[in-house]
């Protein structure tokens, strides 16, 4: 803790028992009046619809005096710790252990991850767990696009979600199409949607986009609920027929493909190419997103996250840049769409609430804005820590929304926060003096 | 042009509320340049505080209705504006120097907590209250039996909105928080260079936002007769529009802006469809964003390099 004895100590905070003892009794009473109608008094209709109400004194003095606790336990670790610097949350040979590790990590995580299939192949759980992390690694890898390369905060991505969802959806079910056909249009169609998008916001920046793409979420989501003739309302679509793989059917019928391969049929075979197919879209999105990083056109959506003037200074077309980055990420969210519909067989507005959105945006967020193997960590923690909390039911909800908080004020930036761009100088420059004089540029 | 004076009426009333909760917006953006994500909940909860406090008072033996609606409007008020208090205290205020979505996504955060934080303490069923204020006038007696009423609650949520609005405007113009709030939203370094607790004047920032959402709460409570704990995602969205509409930054254009919206979506479901009134409201915020990104009332933004 060397670097953080170097710093000018902050005006000496008061410390000692009397302190700690009168800042917890104020936290415990304003939980008091805070929780003393909502917990302590609880309401419910009647049955005869009437307001009928009891009183919960034992839970809201328990509540308080837990917060009362909580408060002493808080300052006292906070004392114990010393004034937190920032920087020196990771201790120096920790970070370097890190990096080393991630190094590593990525290769490994990929292998386990071809590998789960075969070690896990008789629980069932397990393998539907992991197509559910996979799919939302997807979607925030394609999220990562908009809101961690080019910078635009993005609160509606579900829209393009429901969008390819409901694409192959009402194409299979009308037209009859075949998985295979309607994924890349799914595509299309989300990119399209990308681009409608794109175009009125164009002009917006930070919190102003935020707003509006989540109220083009809730359009789009509103217009499903309303539009029954189309979508089926609020019931939705069902009977979305399986994939095939490669047009070979994997049901226990004579054509299915365990009669052709001559196996005993298993409807884990369903799963297990489900999985499979899953990752391979999410690694196509991965590569491609690295790929494009690479590209002129990645390379702008890193400098416009960085500085939109600066950008339109060197001559980028901004208009271009921004509508790519959208119409990119709402293509792999529609893909990812198109995967759920076939996954689940039915499909209903409820799937593609701002909860959903909010999910995504904090796994980009988490895993640190930009970083691939950071968001998809930050998908295996949340999808995983929200099937831990199953039990608790609804009480989930809440645990995610306190995590969600303390995340922010914990690392604001992730926990991978970094934003190293992708090309860089070698070397800083020296540039003359009299070059950079006061008045002469 | 009976049914169109109905309407009027009808938007007016829920124009106000949102109003109401439109002023918390767009207070804290102009000081702190962020969008409270959790204000509609804050609403929400000033709505549940009111009905509990008025169950209690009324099984506690209470009948005289004035002295009722007085004393929950306080109490409502009180508690609610703790609420905002303890969230900007909680969620924000570590994060005020933080890189730019940080605070933003704290704030969805805390949505997410207020929401199944009464989802979880009061049950997820919808909560009806009996009419408390009945009555009211025939204004005009049309010749196809049609009649326009003003009830005695649209009265009473108007001139609630005024009264607390004046109250508001004379906090904000003429009193010492008034001139802080003012300067803080001018330059923060600068207002605490000449003595203003710019922390303090944040939080009470909050404290007034969070207070006058209570009020427009009590009064959707009132006007609607029930509260439910989903209720504030929307509303708080529909405000922001409003505020947006005003231009961001400006309280007379917070109120106007949510008359407009009021109206607009009354008008729309009489007119046209009540299952697009939703969609027409926030079509209208991409609609303005695009043509008008100061809103009616605001201040164009002048970016530095």
């Amino acid at each position: 803790m060397s670097a953080t004895s170097a710093r000018p100590s902050p005006a000496a905070q008061p410390s000692g028992s009397a302190f700690i003892l009168k800042k917890a009794l104020i936290s415990a009473l304003v939980a008091l009046v805070l929780f003393s109608l909502m917990i302590g008094v609880r309401t419910e209709a009647g049955p005869q619809g009437g307001l009928i109400y009891w009183t919960r004194f034992g839970d809201l003095a328990a509540l308080v005096a837990t917060v009362f606790g909580g408060s002493i336990v808080v300052e006292l670790l906070r004392q114990w710790w010393g004034p937190v610097d920032k920087d020196s949350i990771v201790p120096k040979p920790v970070q370097s252990a890190i990096s080393f590790a991630g190094r590593w990590l990525a290769p490994a995580l990929l292998v386990f991850t071809f590998l789960v299939p075969v070690i896990f192949y008789n629980q069932r759980y397990i393998l539907d767990l992991s197509i559910l992390v996979l799919t939302y690694v997807m979607l925030g890898w394609g999220l990562n696009v908009v809101v961690g390369l080019a910078g635009l905060l993005d609160l509606g991505y579900v829209a393009f979600y429901a969008v390819g969802a409901y694409s192959y959806a009402l194409l299979a079910t009308n037209f009859g199409l075949s998985f295979w056909v309607c994924l890349p249009l799914a595509g299309i169609l989300a990119a399209f949607w990308g681009v409608l998008l794109g175009f009125p916001v164009l002009r917006l920046r930070g919190d102003y986009l935020a707003i509006v793409t989540l109220a083009f979420g809730e359009i789009i989501r509103l217009v499903i609920i309303n539009w029954q003739s189309l979508t089926g309302g609020p019931n939705g679509v069902s009977g979305i027929p399986r994939p095939t793989m490669f047009g070979i059917p994997l049901t226990p019928g004579d054509d299915g493909l365990a009669a052709k391969l001559g196996i005993e049929f298993s409807p884990t075979h369903r799963l297990v190419f489900l999985f499979y197919l899953i990752l391979a879209m999410a690694l196509l999105t991965n590569w491609v997103t690295i790929r494009l990083r690479r590209l002129p056109i990645g390379r702008a959506w890193e400098a416009l996250r960085e500085d939109e003037v600066a950008c339109r200074a060197l001559g980028i077309n901004t208009t271009t840049t921004k509508l790519t980055a959208f119409a990119t990420g709402a293509m792999f969210g529609g893909l990812a769409g198109a995967f759920f519909a076939t996954r689940q067989g039915f499909i209903s507005p409820e799937s593609f609430t701002f909860q959903e959105s909010a999910l995504v945006l904090a796994i980009v967020v988490l895993g640190g804005m930009g970083s691939q193997l950071g968001v998809a960590l930050a998908a295996l923690a949340m999808i995983g820590g929200f099937e831990l909390f199953r039990g608790l039911d609804q009480y989930r909800m809440l645990v995610f929304g306190i995590a969600m908080v303390l995340l922010m004020i914990w690392r604001p930036r992730g926990l991978i926060g970094h934003r190293a761009p992708t090309v860089f100088l070698e070397r800083n420059q020296a540039i003359s003096s009299d070059l950079v004089k006061e008045g002469h540029g | 042009m009976d049914y169109f004076a109905q309407q009027l009426i009808n938007g007016l009333v829920l124009g106000s509320i949102y109003g109401l909760i439109a002023i918390g917006y767009t207070m804290v953006y102009g000081i702190v340049g962020m969008i409270n994500f959790a204000h509609g909940d804050i609403f929400m909860i000033g709505g549940f505080i009111a009905l509990i406090s008025f169950l209690v008072l009324v099984s506690l033996g209470l009948t005289a209705i004035p002295l009722i609606l007085l004393i929950v409007l306080l109490v409502s008020m009180a508690i609610t504006a703790l609420y905002g208090w303890t969230i900007e205290r909680i969620a924000y205020r570590p994060l005020r120097h933080s890189f730019r979505l940080a605070p933003m996504l704290s704030a969805i955060g805390m949505s997410f907590v207020l929401t199944n934080f009464s989802q979880v303490s009061q049950g997820a069923r919808v909560k009806p209250v009996p009419p408390i204020i009945t009555g009211g006038y025939t204004l005009h007696e049309g010749s196809e039996g049609f009649a326009v009423q003003l009830s005695n609650v649209q009265i009473m949520v108007v001139l609630a909105t005024i009264v607390v609005l004046a109250l508001f405007t004379w906090l904000v113009s003429r009193t010492r928080l008034g001139r802080d709030m003012r300067a803080c939203e001018q330059d923060q370094t600068m207002a605490a260079l000449l003595g203003v607790d710019v922390d303090r004047t944040i939080s009470m920032t909050f404290v007034i936002g969070a207070a006058l959402a209570a009020v427009a709460g009590m009064m959707y409570l009132l006007y609607y007769g029930l509260v439910d704990f989903f209720m504030g995602f929307v509303a708080g969205i529909k405000a922001f529009t409003a505020a947006v509409l005003g231009g961001i930054g400006s309280l007379p254009g917070a109120m106007l802006g949510g008359l407009a919206i009021g109206l607009i979506e009354t008008f729309w479901s009489a007119y046209f469809s009540v299952e697009y009134k939703d969609v027409a409201a926030f079509s209208i915020l991409i609609v303005v964003l695009i043509f008008m990104p100061t809103g009616l009332l605001g201040r164009p933004e002048v970016e530095k390099v």
